[in-house]
């Protein structure tokens, strides 16, 4: 089991392919996405990684977050989170993953905070059917109707599904290929819809559905010393 | 610039395709790709556009409409699709709309639309 990052989802396009196909593509873009530490099995019991992404000012970051940032030696991060690894899999402290960490093809499971709903009724948040149009029923057309039985057992049962807050949690869609990768800019480009917001954080993982596919780079692409200076010119000439 | 929208304006640029400077009101000739089997072809469609959508997007599109044995027909073309082979401006046509719905309304004399002797092409 290999790292996942963490990536920050920018918006929607579409893909014109050679073939005149078009695809819908999210683009996700991993931003400084550096590990920030290391869980091993004699410390912690059990083995992860902890990655950190974005860009955090450092007076707005917590005195304690400030000394676990500097013990990575790494600048402050917006969004931290972990991912399990096998042993092999453990990536130095420090370490800069890149876009073609994936391969272009390659399935992926997304989880990310779903876009809020607000307060909806039982119709939309679980699918319920709704009243009759017509034949006797007034004003509760959209209404849930029956929560239970009578005096016995007297009560409704506890996680009935009613009208409730909708959205604003935590969902992972499985199996969503990656159609572009662009190491350069650290985009991903995923065909179909990913869970949250534009500007919203969400976690990329290896799909577990699918057999991961021969060449992915293990334990990650991880961006070298001699790169990152390449790219840091070229950064300061454009 | 955003970076979807740069995305965008450099994937316009790769798909390298040449887009006629056409409006509203404009008659053109669109060469679409169909691929019967194993088979492709072009099939030229011919009409009044009576939209432009998208804007500088890698999303727009176009809606052309024609009335065929009788019928009005009409078709949104992706305006950077690779299915569609050439786009040639027949006649312009003088509008003082942008869409041009309207036109699903009526039929024969009143469907007409006055051509545009003053066109200008747009300097480049």
């Amino acid at each position: 089991m290999r790292s996942g990052v963490i990536a920050k989802k920018l918006g929607m396009t579409r893909l014109f392919m050679e073939n005149g196909t078009q695809v819908p593509v999210t683009v996700l873009q991993m931003e400084n996405l550096q590990v920030v530490a290391q869980r091993t099995a004699e410390r912690d019991g059990y083995t992860a990684v902890q990655l950190g992404a974005g860009v955090a000012k450092a007076k707005r970051t917590t005195a304690a977050m400030r000394g676990h940032f500097a013990k990575a030696q790494v600048e402050p991060k917006r969004k931290i989170a972990e991912f399990r690894v096998s042993p092999a899999n453990l990536i130095e402290v420090g370490a800069e993953i890149t876009a073609d960490h994936y391969l272009e093809g390659q399935f992926v499971d997304i989880a990310g905070t779903s876009n809020g709903k607000g307060f909806q009724g039982a119709m939309k948040r679980h699918n319920f059917g709704g009243l009759r149009a017509s034949h006797g029923v007034s004003v509760s057309h959209r209404s849930h109707g029956s929560t239970g039985q009578c005096q016995d057992p007297g009560k409704v049962f506890k996680g009935k599904k009613m009208a409730g807050h909708m959205g604003a949690v935590r969902s992972t869609t499985q199996n969503l290929q990656v159609i572009r990768t662009d190491a350069v800019r650290g985009l991903l480009m995923i065909k179909g819809a990913v869970p949250g917001t534009k500007g919203g954080w969400v976690t990329i993982k290896d799909a577990v559905k699918k057999a991961a596919p021969a060449g992915l780079p293990l334990p990650a692409a991880i961006r070298s010393a001699a790169v990152a200076a390449v790219a840091a010119v070229e950064g300061g000439e454009a | 610039m955003n970076l979807i929208a740069q995305i965008e304006a450099e994937q316009i640029a790769a798909l390298g395709k040449v887009i006629p400077d056409f409006k509203a009101g404009d008659t053109v000739r669109v060469g679409y790709k169909v691929t019967e089997g194993t088979r492709s072809r072009v099939q030229v469609y011919e009409g009044v556009v009576i939209a432009r959508k998208g804007g500088a997007t890698i999303a727009a599109s176009f809606t052309v409409r024609k009335i065929s044995f009788g019928e009005g027909v009409e078709r949104v073309f992706p305006l950077y699709s690779t299915n569609i082979d050439a786009i040639e401006v027949v006649r312009r046509g003088r509008v003082r709309r942008a869409k041009l719905y309207y036109l699903r309304d009526r039929r024969g004399k009143s469907a007409r639309i006055a051509e545009d002797s003053t066109y200008k092409a747009k300097a480049e």
